[in-house]
């Protein structure tokens, strides 16, 4: 192994996987899939930009943000009325005319143009992280209580949301979408591109976040979970690397809301509150927090699963879920591929020629706990 | 005398309780000092108005001349030149020995910087570090499974990488085996070249086998200073520190 | 003159209806560092049993208007008590002690067991159900000629101020509650000198429950109950806690009703949503001025 780059194994190991994924992503799902399940698993594909983000603020830097849910909306809303206003062609959105509303709210101008309706979808949330993280890290207020100040924070924008009827809708959220860049929205080659591009930003987010965490940055995202206090005696400020981070996982979260509304063809208040945030959360737990494919995986299989039992037994699902919580930190703090790496370590030191030392990189991509501390 | 830390009037006090009253401290430039003094003396409180953790209620701390420490944040402190190695022994537990003195080189960095690759002075840097803190083959282990005195090690390592001005340390020796604290002694002497250095100890013996300057705490204020013999012999000291501990020994 | 005055009241009917609610957690979270997401449901559980005990034990015993002229409403308050504190005991036992040290774990796990409560509620009845209040609850104290102060409010203010009391009897007057801070400043210390810690521990997070069994009942005077009553509390009730400074009951009791004060007067100024956004506002501003809350002790270490 070469010792200045701890991290990098082999370039097969490192790409193999990942290519392979793509493949299936790619070529062989959208050839055996109906458009249906399709369109279905592209949505999925958006949730799991989402908990890449989270990953990256949760798993790595130890702080549980309960407002991914909230960013995730505002990028949906902001791609949402650009969408709205496409369909509405040179008149007012529809809705707009049942509050006697005559003239476009300036809020809305800039929805005109998608280049700036993507850009503000993904810069929009990343504003609103950044200065409710400024305000909240340089108070130092750590663990718990960020949790609880993002949770309030989404509920509060929910309800502002719900309050703006003649702006927003208001309960009802932005519905009328026809059309995406002139492409018929309902199109089953529309649908595909929806999907293509879903698999593609994924892939290229992933990568993204895969490379930051290998990168010193990523190391010192993981120093700060372990101890901020001593990041800052070392001569960091922990308030910029926690803002960008906060920041960024907004972003990423916010891309994923864009991707996720000419799919779905709605954006609501009801999609942003807090059960919504809290379940972006077992996602990433189920998958394995600290690993950016137990990220993924988690979101896929929950959300699959969801859409399993809760069209058959929908009274059950929310058992399991609550299940899943409960269980999923008592019995696998690790998640999934958490539990699947500690026991290939487990086989790796049963090895008699490995020396502990060489299998020492791989414990801290997974050993990563909520609290930051070891148990 | 020109000094690199120069404390004037400093008072700290928690509900009423002067930690440190009126306390008047100074460090030259490239000078050794050991800080003693008995229990709730102050001493840790004064690491912690140096270093910015406490702000001071009265009083002035001056630093290289020019720096006014209350008014610089922690970890800008640290970008200025103060360096302090805690009393538990505080490095990232699930970063690897190389990854924490990666870490602790890049502290001037921009966020976007760190995103990249260290330099290869940088890389440099961090293996004659290895070296010095004889932990050349730890260097992928987590820092969580060293042994204490290793620990105490990579924390001093740390700090070398950063090259500061002044260094601060808590108690290095405290909790070591003989040998571990013998090596540390050396390590000690091999990084004070060419700056200053603040040790706080409890360990006599440490103190008399390194120290030249020592002062004396007591009770928040300065109780007297001087080379090593001279304080030993200080009745006062005697009174309040020392005559105690040996009767306790 | 009049408005301002009503205005007054209704803050400080929100204030007492919010420290209801918050004082549960004050204590699990404040005394305990445990953070339980599911204390919204316990509230909700308390609000079911006012509801089984107005809507069919009264009826059942004292016939049809039972539940307007009875006393089975005052009887259901300890009863809520007794019953939301069992379920954290027994919480507390299988679940929380297993997760000690771990903040955001217990709050994921806690979660968990709210929606699992929530859904219990459901497959009883999904829909919002209204409890009878008792007659003599119904009307209002004539202050003037055109303000009237509803009973039911000033039954809540009565009825959290007695809490308090009780509360802090318990803490400061008890060799239970003496043994309870004890274990709460120093966990080693107390433990040598041979208090149970985990008696304390379990006996702290079920009065915590039980105390969100008490806020459920007078819940049920303000309106409808249902199966996600909790949910729409918890966020405040945490603010409370919050902003109150954790571990300080002064501290809770005078966030609760400073909130209820800003809120009520924000929201008149303003609209019901963005009189909520400000109080937001403010409390993190606030936390800029002093992140540990209004009472915070300021220690050496």
């Amino acid at each position: 192994m070469n010792p200045l780059r701890p991290y990098r194994s082999s370039w097969l190991l490192d790409w193999l996987p990942f290519l392979v994924c793509g493949l299936i992503l790619l070529v062989l799902l959208p050839q055996s899939l109906s458009m249906f399940q399709l369109n279905l698993l592209g949505r999925f594909l958006t949730y799991a930009i989402v908990a890449l983000g989270l990953d990256l603020i949760w798993g790595y830097t130890g702080m549980l943000s309960l407002g991914q849910g909230l960013f995730f909306g505002l990028g949906a809303y902001c791609f949402g009325m650009y969408l709205n206003l496409e369909a509405a062609g040179k008149n007012l959105p529809e809705f707009m005319g049942l509050y006697g509303v005559t003239e476009l709210p300036w809020l809305w101008q800039p929805f005109h143009s998608p280049v700036l309706a993507i850009l503000l979808a993904v810069g929009f949330p990343m504003l609103v992280a950044a200065l409710v993280g400024y305000m909240v890290f340089r108070s130092r207020v750590q663990g718990v209580y960020f949790s609880i100040i993002t949770q309030a924070l989404t509920a509060i924008v929910a309800l502002l949301l719900i309050g703006q009827q003649q702006l927003i809708n208001g309960t009802n959220g932005i519905t009328e979408m026809r059309t995406i860049f002139g492409y018929k929205l309902s199109d089953p080659a529309t649908k595909m591109g929806l999907y293509v591009t879903t698999a593609l930003v994924l892939g290229a987010v992933f990568l993204l976040c895969r490379y930051l965490i290998r990168s010193r940055f990523g190391r010192l995202l993981v120093a700060v979970r372990d101890d901020e206090n001593r990041v800052r005696f070392v001569g960091y400020n922990p308030v910029v690397i926690k803002v960008c981070v906060f920041a960024l996982s907004a972003g990423i979260a916010g891309l994923a809301g864009a991707l996720f509304v000419p799919q779905v063809g709605i954006i609501a208040p009801k999609q942003i509150d807090i059960v919504a945030s809290i379940e972006i959360v077992i996602w990433v737990a189920v998958g394995g927090r600290g690993t950016l494919v137990g990220a993924v995986l988690g979101a896929l299989l929950v959300n699959t699963g969801k859409s399993v039992i809760s069209s058959a037994r929908p009274d059950i699902w929310q058992f399991i879920m609550g299940g899943l919580f409960v269980g999923v930190v008592v019995l696998f703090p690790k998640g999934i591929v958490g539990a699947i790496l500690d026991l290939f370590q487990r086989i790796r030191l049963s090895w008699p020629n490995t020396r502990p030392a060489e299998s020492a990189p791989l414990e801290v991509e997974t050993t990563s706990l909520a609290g930051g501390k070891p148990r | 005398m020109n000094a690199i830390l120069d404390a004037k009037g400093v008072t700290v006090s928690f509900d009423g309780f002067k930690v440190l009253d009126n306390l008047d401290f100074a460090i030259g430039y490239e000078e050794m000092r050991f800080l003693i003094g008995p229990n709730g003396a102050g001493k840790s409180t004064l690491l912690d108005i140096i270093t910015g953790k406490t702000r001071p209620d009265a009083g002035k701390i001056t630093f290289d001349g020019h720096i006014n420490v209350a008014r610089v944040s922690e970890h800008q402190l640290v970008r200025c030149g103060i360096g302090r190695k805690f009393q538990t022994p505080s490095v990232f537990s699930s970063l690897t020995v190389f990854e924490n003195l990666e870490a602790a080189i890049g502290f001037k960095s921009s966020v976007l910087r760190l995103t990249q690759g260290m330099s290869p002075a940088g890389i440099e840097r961090v293996e004659e570090t290895l070296e010095i803190i004889n932990l050349k083959d730890q260097r992928n282990v987590q820092a969580g499974i060293l042994s204490h005195g290793q620990k105490q090690w990579l924390e001093i390592g740390m700090l070398l990488v950063q090259d500061p001005k002044l260094l601060l340390l808590d108690e290095p020796v405290a909790g070591m085996t003989r040998r571990e604290r013998d090596h540390t002694g050396e390590l000690l002497h091999r990084i004070a070249r060419g700056r200053s250095i603040l040790v706080v100890e409890h360990d006599m013996v440490f103190v008399r086998q390194f120290a030249s300057t020592v002062t004396v705490l007591h009770m928040g204020q300065l109780l007297c200073e001087g080379p090593v013999e001279a304080v030993q012999s200080d009745a006062q000291v005697v009174e309040v520190y020392l005559g105690r501990t040996q009767k306790a020994a | 003159m009049e408005v301002v005055l009503s205005q007054i009241f209704n803050g400080l009917s929100l204030g007492s209806i919010l420290l209801l609610a918050a004082l549960g957690l004050a204590f699990s979270f404040g005394l305990m560092k445990v953070i339980n997401m599911a204390h919204g449901e316990f509230i909700m559980v308390g609000a079911y049993v006012t509801y089984f005990f107005q809507m069919f034990l009264a009826p059942a015993v004292l016939g049809e208007n039972g539940a307007k002229e009875g006393w089975f409403f005052i009887l259901s308050i300890p009863a809520a008590f007794l019953i939301t504190g069992a379920l954290g005991y027994v919480l507390e036992m299988t679940l929380i002690r297993r997760l000690y040290g771990l903040p955001l774990d217990t709050l994921l796990a806690t979660w968990g067991i709210g929606l699992m409560l929530q859904q219990i509620a459901r497959s009883y009845d999904s829909r919002n159900v209204p409890v009878t209040s008792p007659d003599w609850l119904s009307g209002g104290l004539w202050v003037s000629e055109t303000l009237s102060l509803p009973y039911k409010r000033l039954f809540i203010i009565g009825l959290v101020i007695l809490c308090i009391i009780g509360i802090y009897f318990y803490l400061y007057r008890s060799s239970q509650g003496r043994r309870t801070r004890a274990v709460m400043q120093n966990r080693e210390i107390a433990s040598a000198l041979g208090v149970a810690t985990r008696r304390v521990d379990v006996l702290t997070f079920a009065l915590g429950a039980g105390l969100a069994g008490i806020a459920g009942s007078a819940l049920t005077l303000l309106g409808q109950i249902g199966p996600q009553l909790g949910t729409g509390y918890i966020v405040d009730a945490f603010m409370v806690v919050v902003l109150g400074g954790v571990g300080s009951l002064p501290g809770t009791v005078i966030a609760a009703f400073t909130i209820g004060l800003f809120n009520t007067f924000l929201e008149m100024s303003t609209t019901a949503t963005l009189g909520k956004v400000l109080v937001f506002v403010l409390i993190i501003a606030f936390l800029q001025w002093r992140p540990n809350g209004l009472m915070a002790l300021r220690s050496r270490t």
